[in-house]
């Protein structure tokens, strides 16, 4: 029942001689929300973007059992693995419209799904709808969060990988955007969640591991990491 | 001076009717062009920017000596063009003169078109304003540089051989000149903005014609390069260009 969608097995990733990432390993399984805390540098970026080909790595990586390797990181997206970058990275001199259908390149040819999907989105974000024909560098921070998941949707991955969506947004919009994300999820797409702030990550998340300075310290429920004592101590600020 | 060149040697292979060699000529030129990424442009990927341009000016250097060598004085070109020359509302023109405003109007409207609506154009956009973040939507980057080399190494084309039926002289220099008015048109229009560009080459067509008629006609370039120099003082970004845009 629980099918492994993403295993990553003994990751390492480095910058020159600096180590980002000391050889973790995880699995995602489907349908789930998966989240790994922690610090600033701690090595969460680095794993994210060694997960979709952006970074070399050393280890391997398995979507739905096909190692990654080789794979450069726009045949990662074909593969079924969206990534949202950190910062949002909406493409500015584009329109919210242009900037969804280039979230939707690899089917590109499907003309009646991708307009569906248009839809879709906009009924999780009206405020896209709103603003499909405004430039997106003229958006504001959360919004352009909310075009950031939207374009990723557009892929139609099944495993959704997310980079601090809820950085430098204001309370109301990361609680607007937490509860989109729990309604894709509910939709069947799985989540692989990176975040700072851990008491959000760990009440969304289903599972979670917590990563200090490239290493997994702590893995398990994340019912049971909000209770943890170091957890607490660490990162919720208890 | 490529495409004037490959035009040349076409007809004087095979006697193919001006169309058809025009397109031929672009394939050619196109095919050039996307070779040139490939070899100076692609290696240079990670480079600091002015890396870019080094490398173009030594292209340029390059494609301009191995024709020198090739063909050291300059060459006839014959006119594949059946020109007739008849008067309107008092302003003399020939047909070959409307022909290149026709096919250079259908290439621009073209241009623009691919470039706004299309998704290759939408892909281009988005890998002009942040190519580390396209290959996340599943955009094969090297594509779509290749793809747009090529389209501009045939409009380039396309440009020579229009040019050397209006001034039907071909010489290995015959690019530099104009290569450096495209610039300062696009200086002018704003870097990054396809319309600006056009709107800088008339703007820089019509200063440089009226310079000729009103001063004498040496002034011509002198106006015409004050004319930059005075638009990046008060424009830096030019007439259309915005400061977030950059080019491929």
């Amino acid at each position: 029942m629980s099918e492994v969608v993403l295993s990553v097995g003994n990751l390492t990733v480095g910058y020159g001689d600096i180590r980002a990432v000391k050889g973790i390993s995880f699995e995602v399984q489907a349908g789930e929300i998966f989240t790994l805390i922690g610090a600033n540098g701690a090595g969460k970026t680095s794993t994210l973007r060694a997960l979709s080909g952006m970074l070399r790595y050393g280890g391997t990586v398995c979507l739905n059992g096909r190692d990654l390797r080789g794979l450069a990181a726009e045949e990662i997206v074909t593969a079924g693995l969206a990534h949202v970058p950190e910062g949002r990275r909406v493409f500015g001199p584009l329109t919210v419209l242009e900037n969804l259908k280039l979230g939707a390149w690899i089917r590109r040819s499907q003309r009646a799904a991708v307009a569906a999907d248009l839809e879709r989105m906009f009924t999780f974000f009206p405020r896209l709808h709103e603003r499909r024909d405004q430039l997106a560098g003229t958006l504001s921070g959360g919004e352009q969060q909310m075009l950031a998941v939207a374009r990723a949707l557009m892929s139609q991955a099944r495993l959704l990988v997310l980079d601090e969506p809820s950085m430098g947004l204001a309370p109301k919009l990361v609680k607007e955007i937490y509860a989109v994300l729990r309604e894709i999820n509910r939709e069947g797409v799985t989540l692989l969640l990176v975040e700072q702030n851990a008491n959000l990550a760990l009440r969304l998340a289903d599972r979670a591991a917590v990563l200090e300075t490239g290493v997994i310290t702590l893995a398990g429920e994340s019912a049971a990491l909000l209770q943890d004592a170091r957890v607490r101590e660490a990162y919720l600020g208890a | 001076m490529v495409g004037a060149f490959a035009c040349l040697l076409l007809v004087s292979l095979v006697p193919l009717p001006f169309i058809v060699a025009l397109l031929a000529v672009m394939v050619i030129t196109a095919v050039l062009g996307a070779l040139i990424e490939r070899v100076a442009y692609r290696p240079l990927r990670q480079a600091p920017r002015v890396s870019a341009i080094i490398t173009a000016l030594g292209c340029g250097l390059v494609i301009q000596n191995t024709t020198l060598s090739l063909s050291p004085y300059a060459r006839p070109m014959p006119r594949l063009f059946e020109s007739r020359t008849f008067e309107f509302a008092g302003v003399t023109l020939n047909s070959l003169q409307l022909f290149i405003i026709g096919v250079s109007g259908v290439l621009m409207l073209g241009l623009d078109f691919v470039i706004r609506k299309t998704d290759w154009g939408i892909a281009l956009r988005a890998t002009a304003s942040d190519r580390a973040t396209v290959p996340l939507m599943g955009v094969p980057v090297n594509r779509v540089i290749s793809l747009t080399f090529a389209v501009g190494g045939a409009l380039a084309g396309a440009a020579g051989v229009l040019y050397s039926q209006a001034y039907p002289v071909v010489g290995a220099a015959m690019g530099a000149l104009i290569g450096w008015k495209a610039f300062v048109a696009a200086v002018i229009g704003g870097i990054g903005s396809i319309r600006g560009a056009v709107l800088g080459g008339y703007i820089l067509g019509v200063v440089e014609v009226t310079t000729v008629v009103v001063l004498p006609s040496t002034w011509r370039d002198l106006i015409a390069y004050s004319l930059l120099l005075v638009i990046l003082i008060f424009k830096p970004n030019g007439l259309l260009g915005s400061a977030a845009q950059q080019k491929v």
